[in-house]
């Protein structure tokens, strides 16, 4: 990262900062919760991004992927694996650490279950198999195919989650358990530990942010911006376009089960309703209002959004406020909001300067 | 074997709707080259419209009348929304109707409510059967199959026959060629949203005593249309009508073998395995250069 860039990130920690003490001070910690939940949301948002603004493909699964990613976590941490206490490969697991027992929630007995992080390593193996297999045939294929076969995927999932009475079905699976990381953090929704967990989901969404800051400024990036512009042309400078496609999806089906699995653990719990469809369009229509390729703005824009839905601003509007916002980019600002505002902004303040800087692409 | 017989005979009403849906989306996909995600709205508005105008005229009128309105619903959204569009990308189009989907729902929900409604049955009642080999069968389904086949025949007969279907299907082959030969592009485009919402209320209003009109029934009618349209190959409305068939036969059989849960699985299901292994539909052509240049 550049000079420039490090000090920008710094004057978005200090306002992190400042929006935790000032709510402190006015006695409103429990907005942090929202907060904590819109930022984990915006982590789903900043990978489809990827996908979207620089692949130049539509994911209508990504609400699969990261109910993929909860449920795996929340599924692994609660059963009770008691059947397996005796055999050599479990006790050899439990060593390992990745069979922990502890107390249930509701009576003394002990519980066999995995260890959270051992879940969340599994929750992203699923994902990325499932990842593959639904992007490898569908990303070959031109235009809306990716968009389709995800959408029939997300359905099938929801269809499964509603339908599975192991995964609790239409109640989805409580009692997830906090997921203690060492250095006493904890991912957990208690009160005790919201400001840390406010904290924790802005390190880990500051993280990806700068993880695909530089992966978009590598080779791979490149690579990317080349097959948006013009995928004929990328194919014939020798980039293996499908492949690189399917990376970009991968690795977003990746960061939405991360944010799945951080969450379901912050939430104890995880539903069947975050993998339908209408979740799934959310998050489209949040990369779009964040300016389609545009990771920062996704991050900042779906935060804010999902904070006022998550508040209840919207009231029944709720699904209406998004609907309108895919119309509204696509019909009025293809290319997102913000460079129709900076040269707006730029016309109104320097008027004098305004035929030198409209040749000039955008802030 | 009576009970095959029931399953198959629901199966094909069932297919029969789904048909008519996926006619609807390849109707607007050859005009324009849009994926059009809200065309279930179509149908349910068709049913909602038709509701509401039956209160105060006699049915028929009501059927005709929300098939006029829902018609020129789609015109206007053509006019207004996707000829205004600056960019025409595949990936703006499905955003875009994706956002039309949501919006119309909600309006939906706000104009009339989240009430599950119905149209009276246009001939005998609920209880009312016609007996066929033994199998029971409501005179609604006898509608249902009627009203697809007529207009499957009308439709075909349109694009054959007709001076505007053939523009239609020119406009569809190759868009800049019939705009040289003087055809009005925009105004077929108009014509084809206004048809295809039109055929999707007609649908709509026909299975409406059956099973019930609410402002959420969209999308998995226009996800299952979408499943038969892929069967039998998109841009060929004909194939459609057997891609619908299948998919509601399959959907039928599937309850016979799985739990009712996992009903809908199916069509989503063939929605994948076609893409992976035949994306250019069962009777499209062979090669999948005619699906990359898209």
């Amino acid at each position: 990262m550049k000079p420039g860039a490090w000090l920008q990130l710094s004057l978005f920690v200090a306002v992190l900062v400042g929006l935790q003490l000032c709510l402190g001070a006015i006695g409103k910690t429990y907005y942090l919760t929202q907060l904590t939940m819109a930022v984990y949301y915006a982590i789903v948002v900043m990978g489809l991004s990827l996908v979207m603004g620089y692949a130049g493909q539509v994911s209508l699964g990504h609400g699969a992927f990261f109910a993929m990613g909860g449920y795996v976590s929340a599924f692994l941490t609660t059963h009770d694996f008691a059947a397996l206490k005796g055999v050599a490969w479990a006790r050899l697991l439990e060593q390992c650490g990745v069979f922990v027992t502890r107390k249930s929630l509701y009576d003394t007995s002990d519980l066999l279950t995995v260890a959270p992080w051992a879940a969340f390593l599994a929750a992203m193996l699923v994902v990325v198999v499932v990842a593959v297999v639904i992007g490898y045939p569908a990303l070959r294929l031109k235009g809306h195919y990716l968009a389709m076969a995800t959408l029939g995927f997300g359905l099938i999932v929801y269809c499964l989650l509603l339908g599975t009475p192991l995964l609790g079905a239409a109640d989805g699976i409580t009692g997830v358990p906090p997921w203690r990381l060492g250095f006493g953090l904890t991912v957990s929704g208690k009160s005790a530990v919201r400001v840390q967990n406010y904290y924790l989901a802005w390190a880990v969404a500051l993280g990806v942010l700068v993880l695909l800051g530089n992966l978009l400024n590598s080779r791979a990036g490149r690579a990317l911006r080349a097959i948006h512009d013009s995928e004929t042309a990328a194919n014939a400078m020798g980039l293996n376009t499908a492949r690189i496609k399917l990376q970009a999806f991968v690795a977003s089906a990746v960061l939405a089960a991360v944010a799945g699995s951080l969450l379901t653990h912050y939430n104890e719990g995880i539903g069947p309703s975050e993998s339908s469809a209408l979740k799934s369009v959310r998050y489209v229509a949040l990369v779009a209002a964040g300016g389609m390729a545009n990771v920062r703005g996704a991050l900042v824009v779906s935060t804010v959004l999902v904070f006022l839905s998550l508040r209840g601003w919207f009231g029944t509007y709720d699904n209406a406020v998004f609907g309108i916002i895919l119309i509204a980019i696509v019909s009025l600002a293809p290319e997102g909001p913000f460079r129709p505002m900076g040269h707006w902004l730029r016309r109104v303040f320097r008027p004098a300067s305004a035929g030198r800087e409209a040749g000039h692409g955008a802030a | 074997m009576l009970q095959t017989l029931q399953y198959f005979l629901s199966g094909i009403t069932i297919g029969s709707v789904y048909a008519v849906v996926a006619i609807g989306f390849n109707l607007i996909y050859s005009a324009t080259g849009v994926l059009n995600f809200a065309q279930g709205e179509f149908v349910m508005l068709g049913g909602m419209v038709a509701i509401t105008l039956s209160q105060f005229l006699p049915l028929p009128l009501a059927v005709a009348g929300a098939v006029v309105v829902v018609a020129l619903g789609g015109c206007a959204l053509e006019f207004l929304v996707f000829r205004r569009l600056r960019s025409h990308s595949v990936m703006h189009m499905v955003i875009v109707t994706m956002g039309l989907s949501i919006v119309i729902q909600e309006a939906t929900l706000h104009v009339w409510d989240e009430k599950v409604r119905s149209l009276p049955y246009f001939s005998g009642n609920e209880i009312s059967s016609v007996k066929l080999f033994g199998a029971a069968l409501s005179p609604q389904v006898c509608w249902v199959l009627g009203t697809v086949a007529v207009v499957v025949v009308l439709l075909q007969l349109f694009y054959k026959r007709t001076l505007c279907g053939r523009a239609m299907r020119a406009c569809s082959s190759n868009a800049e060629a019939a705009m040289l030969a003087g055809i009005n592009i925009g105004g077929m485009r108009t014509l084809a949203f206004g048809l295809s919402a039109g055929l999707g209320a007609l649908a709509g209003c026909v299975i409406s005593p059956m099973s019930m009109t609410h402002y959420e029934m969209g999308p998995g009618l226009a996800i299952k249309g979408f499943a038969a349209a892929i069967l039998g190959g998109l841009g060929n409305p004909m194939a459609a009508v057997f891609g619908g068939l299948a998919v509601g036969l399959l959907e039928a059989f599937s309850v016979s073998l799985l739990p009712a849960a996992f009903k809908d699985v199916t069509a989503f299901a063939v929605i994948l395995v076609m893409l992976f292994l035949r994306p250019h539909g069962l009777f499209g052509e062979g090669s999948t250069g005619a699906v990359r240049e898209v």
